[in-house]
């Protein structure tokens, strides 16, 4: 049995129905632990005092904000290079949870640098490109949206996807390439974190959650929209009783 | 435990608008999208029926029913 059988939506949908449940209660269990640790646990910041527990929510939904369009762009290729229909309603259902984890991460960003910067919002690289990100999610929505036929509707916005790619990148180096009042890459592969071990734990934990989230509810979505899109299906008809 | 007090807690040693502002609005946006996934699949009777289209069912006896 080849994993390409899940490609058909009509096997899909079940296998999907089955996973929500558990990453969804990973979610929560993730979520009680990080809060937990994040609000309760964690040391005092000696420079920021208790506004750095904005990390918390603020780094997860930033780098889940870059995740999910890299997996949405990659669904969107997918189903652009094989014409898969699942693919292309996986990219759909990303596009949601994309843009209101970059909408979270702007305003957690913008709550954060009061306090800290004296300002809720600077034109520099690293908040210009992650503004872009925001208007990239719109603008795949909007686009397919707009255009009646799904598949050339998943066509077009799967090329928009796909050169907004070059932004995720920007993104992620702004704060090397430019100067900019974003601090640095508080984590990294290369060098030792800069940062309290309860502190890491706590924004890690807090980032699995918002995996695991991002996971459930984007899955739940792509259900919907598979019920949407076959509705001249038997089984979808059967399934919601308008055979 | 860093806290000696719920209103200490609240406060967040003064930047309690900042921090409640972001967990407040996460919880909000988590609690939104999820309504709005539900409020979607419950409309779903409501679209308009297509005709019949089985191009692409499966002869297998769907996972669903078993």
């Amino acid at each position: 049995m080849s994993w390409t059988r899940f490609a058909a939506p009509q096997r899909f949908y079940p296998l999907a129905g089955r996973a929500v449940p558990w990453f969804a209660g990973l979610a929560l269990l993730l979520g009680v632990a990080g809060l937990y640790i994040g609000l309760l646990l964690a040391p005092t910041d000696h420079q920021q005092g208790e506004a750095y527990r904005i990390i918390f929510v603020h780094v997860p939904a930033a780098w889940m904000s870059m995740v999910i369009y890299v997996a949405m762009a990659f669904w969107a290729a997918v189903g652009l290079m094989f014409n898969t229909r699942l693919a292309s309603m996986l990219a759909v259902a990303l596009a949601p949870t994309g843009a209101w984890m970059t909408f979270l991460a702007l305003w957690t960003g913008a709550l954060w640098g009061k306090p800290t910067w004296g300002t809720w919002w600077v034109w520099d690289a690293r908040l210009t490109s992650e503004l872009i990100l925001l208007f990239l999610y719109i603008g795949f929505m909007s686009l397919h949206a707009s255009i009646d036929d799904e598949r050339r509707a998943d066509r077009a916005a799967a090329v928009l996807a796909l050169v907004g790619v070059v932004n995720v990148p920007i993104i992620y180096f702004s704060v090397k390439w430019w100067n900019t009042l974003h601090q640095g890459a508080s984590v990294s592969l290369t060098k030792a974190p800069s940062m309290a071990t309860t502190m890491l734990w706590g924004m890690l934990i807090m980032a699995l959650a918002f995996w695991m989230y991002s996971i459930a509810v984007a899955l739940a979505r792509t259900r919907v929209i598979i019920l949407e899109r076959e509705r001249g299906a038997r089984w979808v008809r059967q399934l919601l009783g308008t055979a | 435990m860093n806290w000696s007090s719920l209103g200490e807690f609240l406060a967040m040693g003064g930047y309690g608008l900042y921090v409640w502002g972001s967990f407040g609005m996460c919880a909000l946006v988590l609690a939104v999208e999820c309504w709005g996934v539900a409020q979607r699949r419950r409309s779903l009777r409501e679209l308009p029926l297509d005709d019949l289209d089985d191009r692409n069912d499966l002869k297998e006896r769907p996972l669903h029913e078993a």
